[in-house]
């Protein structure tokens, strides 16, 4: 079967709506089928991958963070970017000005920064497009 | 021929305006398309048998699958979905997705 090529456009912020989980669920099961993945991290997702990230004890319910193994989305995208290396490669292209507003430029190795004419450009050069909005 | 995967995630409960996925879904079959509406996270609210929200989508011939993960977050069995709903993984969106002359649609 001729190469396929998926882009999507992500636009919702880490730990605020279920769509960041679907978009990482369906970008795994892309890969594992072969398909190259392009990631377009717009708004608030481009702290999808934000190195600064930690996770953390629940001092309500007395757990460590061991204890709590609390799962960042910057663990997710980097374990992606590690599977997505060659073929099936994922590309994660993060929008620049919203990074800069955000003050979210420090992220986890492998993220590139661009603009909606990268957007553009991959959904061009896809087999499809989705864009996953906010509300 | 066109293929639609319109890919509902909103609660019909609580988004009145998942009526659009379902009037634009049987709009498009009409115009010979084939269609899919695939239910995701409070999407798969609406696969419940007992809540008759999948009919006209199942009458019009709309191809109707419920995400295995969401369904088990929210405790629904496979027995409880309504007539016509396959359950499938995100695997299954995400080839279908991944073809040509398909579009996919998120809501």
């Amino acid at each position: 079967m001729k190469e396929r090529t998926l882009t999507l456009a992500l636009m919702d912020p880490p730990y605020e709506s279920a769509n960041s989980t679907t978009a990482l669920r369906l970008i795994s099961a892309a890969l594992a089928q072969g398909i190259n993945v392009n990631v377009f991290g717009y708004e608030g997702a481009v702290c999808l991958p934000l190195k600064d990230q930690a996770p953390h004890a629940n001092p309500v319910k007395g757990t460590t963070v061991e204890e709590e193994d609390h799962p960042t989305t910057k663990a997710f995208v980097s374990a992606l970017l590690a599977i997505g290396k060659e073929q099936p490669r994922l590309t994660w292209v993060n929008c620049g000005l919203c990074v800069d507003e955000r003050g979210a430029a420090n992220v986890v190795d492998g993220i590139k920064r661009g603009s909606p004419a990268d957007f553009f450009k991959m959904a061009a050069e896809s087999t499809n497009t989705l864009v996953i909005p906010t509300k | 021929m066109t293929t639609y995967v319109f890919i509902e995630s909103r609660d019909p409960f609580e988004s009145r305006d998942t009526a659009f996925i379902e009037e634009t879904a049987i709009a498009v079959k009409e115009r010979g398309h084939a269609v899919t509406v695939f239910l995701v996270q409070n999407g798969v609210l609406a696969a419940r048998q007992n809540t008759g929200r999948l009919n006209r989508l199942a009458e019009a011939g709309v191809t109707l699958i419920a995400d295995d993960l969401s369904l088990r977050e929210r405790g629904i069995e496979r027995e409880e979905l309504a007539g016509g709903v396959q359950e499938q993984g995100i695997d299954w969106l995400a080839d279908a997705i991944a073809r040509t002359n398909t579009k996919a649609i998120w809501h």
